[in-house]
């Protein structure tokens, strides 16, 4: 039973991760930008795609490395050539954009490498058990949660202590005065919104060592997404955390005693969040 | 002459819509088509109650809808074979899921209450997913369909006959446009308008402004699921993907590309995107694509939808 437990709560560690992964990007976009990004769950497609191509010509340790980064890159030009318009109007319209995104990326990951799912090689090192009574604990989860550890930690270092990060968080706040003080707005989104899509990317990399390749594969990770940002407090970052990490553990450990409910519980939390506190865990009063 | 104009563009709009089982094939389309615009329309014109007149974007209403379809289907199949007793339940379960959700939102406002609304829109599609011995999960309810419309001295057999399904649909649709029509030019319509001008103004003349706006989400899922009922006796079928997002965002786009400040926007964009889908889908399977460049297109080149286009041609 405790066995159960513990790989349960761990598994519902993992998937927290890659909710706080995906929430973080979109909340740094929605902060900023004030766009809801639906088309999150196709950047991680595309990153779990592109990796897929590039691991025979960069091998796994490459692709890992790269494809986030081109993931980004694609980010970067679809914030210059379309987003970017929308900004100062009604959200309506970045929502419908974005939306239409989403159906042209999953349309267009079907079109180039097929709508069955594929297999994805992790290094075999990495996929081999680290212990035969936690036969869950695998060595690629323990590196995913490391992995992930690192980057997140690695965001708030860039939010806390560099000149973009400090940036980003005055923008958050108040983005007219930053643009006073002389900070290019512009440029400011468009990097905000590549590493928004950067994250994307990576939990796409990571995602598919452990689902598959799929066409869709974003899908069921994007609703949760939406709920770590309502749950953690729209406008916090580390709500984001939170809230990503607290539904994929409630989650994992409603599994062992009521496995029907573990997605029901999700918006459980979300409903009760909304009723006892509005602003979400570490939301600000009144900022909606 | 823009009383006239109005008067003669109701009349138009409601000449087509009667005589579409004549001219349709006609045209080289068919009747069902003519059913699925009719339907839509009323889905995006209820939405267009919530987005365009109180100025509250919810993009979960399939929720609603996909809750009045499987309430219709499930009623027929499972406890009455009475179109009209499955098309009460499948409302009144819509409405009362609406109401109690809407209790949970109205605090919130803008991006905040879309993104509620969509995450609370999926609650549903993961119930009709995974709840297979009620629902058949992805496979949805089957094996069931609607039931000719008995009045006592007469029976309409719109099983059957597509133009009686036909004239049925136009007919729900009539009345629910015409309670939406007099309810928005009522002193409560006036107010929800107020509202979406100006809600802090609204507030201070002492409208209580969140029961305002609830009752106008209520009203608008409402007639949604009056919609998804018809929806499902129009498929004699029902699956989860009426009640996924990207049903929700078809009723906005719907909306938009018609105009989202007038009426009758929510029909035209309706029409327009149920023909060109249906264009599109059966000359490539890559369909998807092309909605979703057509949701962009719009979005950049076309945000205020035809008829926002024509009026202010007309103004200029």
């Amino acid at each position: 039973m405790t066995q159960l437990v513990l790989f349960n709560v761990f598994n519902g560690l993992i998937i927290g991760a890659f909710y706080a992964l995906m929430a973080l990007g979109l909340s740094l976009i929605l902060n900023l930008s004030g766009v809801i990004n639906f088309a999150h769950g196709g950047f991680l497609a595309i990153g779990g795609y592109l990796a897929y191509s590039l691991v025979p010509y960069l091998g796994y340790w490459g692709a890992l490395l790269v494809s986030p980064f081109l993931v980004a890159f694609i980010g970067i030009l679809v914030e210059r050539v379309l987003i970017r318009q929308l900004y100062g109007r009604d959200p309506l319209y970045s929502l419908l954009l974005t939306f239409g995104l989403a159906f042209m990326i999953e349309d267009g990951t079907r079109f180039i490498w097929g709508a069955q799912s594929l297999p994805f090689q992790i290094p075999g090192w990495l996929s081999r058990p680290l212990s035969a009574d936690y036969f869950f604990l695998t060595g690629y989860r323990l590196f995913m949660m490391l992995l992930v550890t690192a980057v997140v930690a690695g965001l708030f270092v860039i939010l806390n202590y560099t000149r973009l990060g400090i940036r980003i968080r005055a923008g958050t706040l108040d983005l007219e005065t930053v643009s006073v003080l002389g900070v290019n707005v512009r440029v400011l989104r468009n990097l905000n919104f590549g590493l928004g899509i950067y994250l994307a990317g990576l939990a796409g990399v990571l995602a598919v060592g452990m689902l598959g390749l799929q066409p869709n594969i974003g899908d069921n990770l994007i609703m949760p997404s939406f709920i770590a940002i309502i749950v953690g407090g729209l406008g916090s970052l580390p709500g984001t955390l939170a809230g990503g990490i607290l539904i994929g553990v409630v989650s994992g450990v409603t599994t062992v005693f009521l496995p029907a409910a573990s997605e029901a519980v999700i918006y459980v939390m979300m409903a009760a969040v909304l009723i006892v506190r509005p602003r979400g865990l570490l939301g600000e009063e009144g900022r909606f | 002459m823009p009383k006239l104009d109005k008067r003669a563009g109701d009349v138009l709009i409601w000449l087509l819509l009667l005589s579409a089982p004549f001219w349709l094939p006609v045209a080289g389309s068919y009747v069902e088509l003519g059913t699925r615009v009719v339907v839509f329309a009323l889905a995006a014109t209820a939405l267009n109650f919530l987005l365009g007149y109180t100025g509250v974007l919810s993009f979960g209403h399939a929720a609603y809808f996909g809750l009045g379809a499987y309430g219709t289907a499930l009623t027929i199949k499972l406890l009455v074979a009475s179109t009209p007793v499955g098309m009460l339940v499948g409302v009144v379960v819509g409405t009362i899921a609406a109401a109690i959700i809407g209790l949970m939102i109205i605090r919130l406002r803008g991006v905040y209450f879309a993104m509620c609304t969509i995450a609370f829109g999926q609650v549903f599609y993961f119930i009709a997913f995974q709840w297979f011995s009620l629902t058949n999960g992805d496979d949805g309810v089957s094996a069931w369909h609607r039931e000719p419309l008995n009045l006592g001295f007469t029976t309409i057999d719109i099983l059957n006959s597509s133009n009686a399904f036909y004239y049925f649909v136009l007919a729900v649709f009539a009345a629910c446009v015409a309670a939406m029509a007099f309810l928005l030019r009522s002193p409560f319509g006036r107010t929800l308008q107020a509202i979406r001008e100006n809600e802090r103004r609204a507030r201070f003349l002492g409208i209580p402004v969140d029961a305002h706006i609830w009752m106008s989400w209520v009203i608008s899922c409402f007639f949604v699921s009056v919609a998804g009922t018809l929806f499902a006796l129009m498929n004699n079928f029902v699956d989860p993907r009426a009640m996924r997002w990207d049903q929700s965002g078809t009723f906005v786009i719907m909306t938009v590309l018609g105009g989202m400040r007038s009426f009758w926007g929510p029909l035209i964009g309706s029409a327009i995107y149920l023909v060109l889908q249906d264009y599109i889908s059966s000359h490539t399977e890559n369909w998807m694509s092309f909605i979703g460049l057509f949701f962009v297109l719009i979005v950049l080149f076309f945000p205020r939808g035809v008829l926002g286009l024509i009026g202010r041609k007309v103004a200029s």
